[in-house]
């Protein structure tokens, strides 16, 4: 099926997927590299597409999706919709703490094509946290890589008693404090 | 000398690059080798460009001259000015073979009697074009040489390249010397503009590569040779969709450098009228968009 499900694949030992999702492909890439800079002790595939749904025809060669980060660009109206549109094949129970939203390009107020208001509308209706984070400076890219490392760690089940649900609630309720 | 020719040199060789300097003296041809070996072009341009004035004072540069290092610099450095396409028709069959003197006599002769005071230069290069450097006067006002326009005209093409100068009035009395002084009928203006005079060539000429299917060995082999800084553990899922839109661009489009285009204008024709004109400028990435009587343009930098 054309929908991301969570947990229709069997986890490989040791290893954890990421699938970034975003319509700007450089900054994409950047933020792969420097993820995978990133000490780790565990096997990563990062997964880079423009929109959802994948390709079908890669479907038996893809791990298990851990975790979704969905890129937007506050200067590109596209990038949202495009976001949007593939939220709709995302299948729901990967909201429960498997899915993100990273916000890039919030340090240049006068080139904001999206309204603020609309990006936390999304993480509020899809109950996903939002991380503003302005993914051109080399040194927020490395902290943000860091971050969802993290995350990905967390959602791939590799941190003993934190599944990734209790932690996104508890990345909501700092948020809203 | 007239002092107006040599601070129009001196302003010349300034816009020239420090490096590019000799080579463009050399090019030009009136200071002889003696005289260029006396120049010091190691020191600041202020400096070169005074040096250089004084050797033109010593051998009498007039303006003609000092018009020739222009266009010579123009000629090098064409991407500092916005150029237009222009195409010229005749009606009839009538293939003329063109005779450059008669060509250069004819659009003298019409400017003059219409301007006494103008300053025209030719230039011709290998690639058949000609240069023409037009400075405009007034009956009444010596040719201003800071205002020139710029006709590169290739005879063997209805296509004339113009670089008009700030004084707009002048541009239907130029067109109309070119049409008298090349045999054609009419002039019309092409909607094309930009400062890269060689990607309107391109265009003009349709010299930007389209591929015929012929059979070409060589992408396929390039294409298997697999990038060796790609991660493996990077994944782009959309690779097959990437490589079929960069199939279909390499098909239409060729392998071969593309003219480089800089505006893209749309306009678009809306059904309501205005009564009045509603200019919004909305500058966002570049776009302009203005709104005007009915009409809706916008211009996109690229």
């Amino acid at each position: 099926m054309a929908v991301v499900r969570p947990f229709d694949k069997l986890p490989a030992l040791n290893s954890a997927a990421v699938l970034l999702v975003g319509s700007d492909e450089s900054l994409q890439q950047k933020l792969a590299e420097a993820i995978l800079k990133e000490k780790k002790n565990f096997k990563i595939s990062i997964h880079l597409a423009t929109s959802l749904p994948l390709p079908s025809e890669r479907d038996h060669l893809r791990p298990r999706i851990d975790l979704i980060a969905f890129m937007i660009d506050i200067k590109s109206k596209y990038s949202l919709k495009n976001v949007e549109a593939s939220l709709a094949h995302v299948d729901a129970s990967f909201f429960l703490g498997k899915v993100c939203f990273l916000v890039t390009g919030v340090g240049r107020v006068n080139y904001c094509s999206v309204e603020m208001n609309a990006i936390w509308k999304l993480g509020e209706v899809y109950c996903s946290p939002v991380l503003y984070c302005e993914l051109e400076l080399e040194g927020i890219r490395v902290a943000t890589a860091q971050r969802l490392l993290r995350m990905l760690q967390i959602c791939a089940g590799h941190i003993p008693g934190v599944s990734a649900l209790s932690f996104g609630l508890l990345m909501r309720n700092s948020a809203d404090e | 000398m007239d002092e107006t020719v040599a601070e129009y040199i001196r302003r010349t060789v300034l816009k020239i690059p420090r490096d590019e300097i000799k080579s463009m003296l050399q090019t030009w041809g009136f200071l002889s080798e003696t005289q260029l070996q006396t120049l010091n072009f190691h020191q600041t341009k202020d400096n070169i460009s005074q040096d250089v004035v004084q050797l033109c004072e010593d051998n009498s540069a007039d303006i003609k001259q000092a018009a020739v290092l222009d266009i010579i610099y123009n000629h090098i450095y064409p991407n500092k000015r916005i150029w237009s396409v222009y195409q010229m028709n005749k009606t009839g069959e009538e293939t003329d073979f063109f005779d450059l003197t008669d060509f250069k006599k004819k659009f003298k002769r019409r400017l003059q009697s219409a301007l006494k005071n103008v300053t025209i230069n030719f230039r011709e290069y290998e690639d058949n074009a000609i240069w023409i450097r037009i400075a405009w006067g007034t009956p009444y006002k010596k040719p201003n040489q800071y205002k020139t326009s710029y006709v590169v005209y290739h005879s063997q093409t209805p296509y004339v390249f113009i670089s008009a100068s700030v004084l707009r009035s002048t541009l239907p009395l130029l067109c109309q010397a070119l049409v008298v002084a090349s045999n054609y009928h009419d002039i019309r203006e092409m909607e094309l503009r930009s400062h890269c005079l060689n990607s309107l060539k391109d265009i003009a000429f349709k010299r930007y590569s389209q591929t015929f299917q012929t059979y070409y060995p060589r992408p396929l082999q390039e294409r298997n040779v697999a990038p060796e800084n790609v991660d493996l553990r990077i994944i782009q899922e959309n690779r097959s969709e990437k490589e079929r839109i960069q199939r279909v661009n390499r098909e239409v489009f060729g392998d071969g450098p593309q003219p480089k285009l800089e505006f893209a204008q749309y306009k678009v024709w809306l059904m309501h009228h205005f009564h009045h004109y509603l200019h919004v400028y909305h500058r966002k990435r570049g776009i302009i968009l203005k709104l005007e009587r009915g009409k809706v343009s916008f211009q996109e930098a690229l």
